[in-house]
């Protein structure tokens, strides 16, 4: 039946995220949040997340732009980006974040840059792999109601 | 400005032991109060979040110039992110202890970091608990059952 290959499908797409490290514990987390009255809490805390993040990754990039790097500003934006990722699993963007601080304090500016682009990578891969996730979660939809989850 | 979700609770002058408890939840980061709003939504209780230490001063009617609270306002849990601007969980942790209407109600106090002399800080100053973060349903379930026998031990400060 499609529904059963629909599932099976979201079964594995959620197990490889996991297998390949792009996901953590938090993650399931989120999905233990998540019941019949709020059956899209995972997919709206992404959607946070990523709307939410782009005004940080736009302030470290121009705070990385500057002349003379402002280390504590930079960490100051890392430790809230970080501390969002971690909130929602985001496992291989936390480890950048991570060693972005570790730069920061060390006061490397090459290796602060050298991270950031790191960490935009694995932030838009996360976003395309959980984006490609939630679709196939639709598609395979509650098998109770009718219409279709936004 | 504190936003309260979307249970309502009747006003009433009696207590009750089935009120769901009220916590009051206060962190900058956006996803981190949606979080933690479900965790302690899903554990039956009420929930206010505020974005910083200011509006939940001004929320327990502690603020600068504010007298203190007539109406009956009824916190049963603060949980306070550490580091946040302009006034940190500590020192928010401070105000609140040093309040005589406020001080009762427990306080804990969480963070990304784990920093021992952090944590010792708050503990002396009268944090209930400090957790590390990201909270886990298993951090909302065990604040829970500690507001409840708070509860039933009187703990709990009505007006």
């Amino acid at each position: 039946m499609e529904r059963t290959r629909l599932r099976r499908q979201v079964a594995l797409t959620r197990q490889s995220l996991f297998d390949q490290g792009f996901l953590d514990e938090q993650f399931i987390q989120l999905e233990d949040l998540q019941d019949d009255a709020n059956p899209n809490f995972v997919e709206e805390v992404v959607t946070l997340y990523y709307r939410d993040s782009a005004r940080l990754i736009t302030n470290i990039e121009k705070a990385l732009e500057k002349n003379s790097l402002d280390f504590n500003k930079l960490d100051g934006f890392m430790h809230q980006f970080k501390g969002s990722s971690s909130s929602i699993g985001a496992k291989k963007v936390k480890a950048e974040c991570t060693l972005f601080r570790e730069y920061c304090r060390a006061g490397n500016g090459e290796g602060c840059t050298r991270t950031f682009q790191q960490i935009k990578k694995e932030y838009a891969t996360l976003k395309r792999k959980l984006e490609a996730y939630f679709q196939v979660v639709r598609q395979a939809g509650p098998a109770e109601t009718a219409c279709w989850p936004k | 400005m504190a936003n309260t979700s979307s249970f309502s609770s009747s006003p009433s002058t009696k207590f009750s032991f089935d009120e769901k408890p009220h916590v009051l939840a206060v962190d900058d980061n956006l996803i981190d109060r949606k979080v933690i709003e479900r965790l302690f939504i899903n554990s039956t209780c009420k929930v206010t979040t505020a974005e910083n230490g200011k509006r939940a001063l001004e929320y327990l009617g502690l603020a600068d110039g504010q007298h203190p609270n007539h109406n009956d306002l009824k916190v049963n849990l603060i949980i306070t992110d550490y580091s946040m601007p302009g006034m940190t969980g500590y020192e928010l942790l401070k105000r609140i202890k040093e309040s005589p209407t406020m001080k009762e109600i427990p306080v804990v106090v969480v963070s990304s970091e784990n920093i021992p002399t952090r944590i010792n800080q708050c503990m002396q100053g009268g944090a209930q608990e400090f957790l590390l973060k990201p909270l886990q349903l298993s951090d909302a379930t065990k604040l829970r059952c500690h507001i409840k026998k708070a509860i039933t031990r009187g703990v709990c400060r009505r007006r």
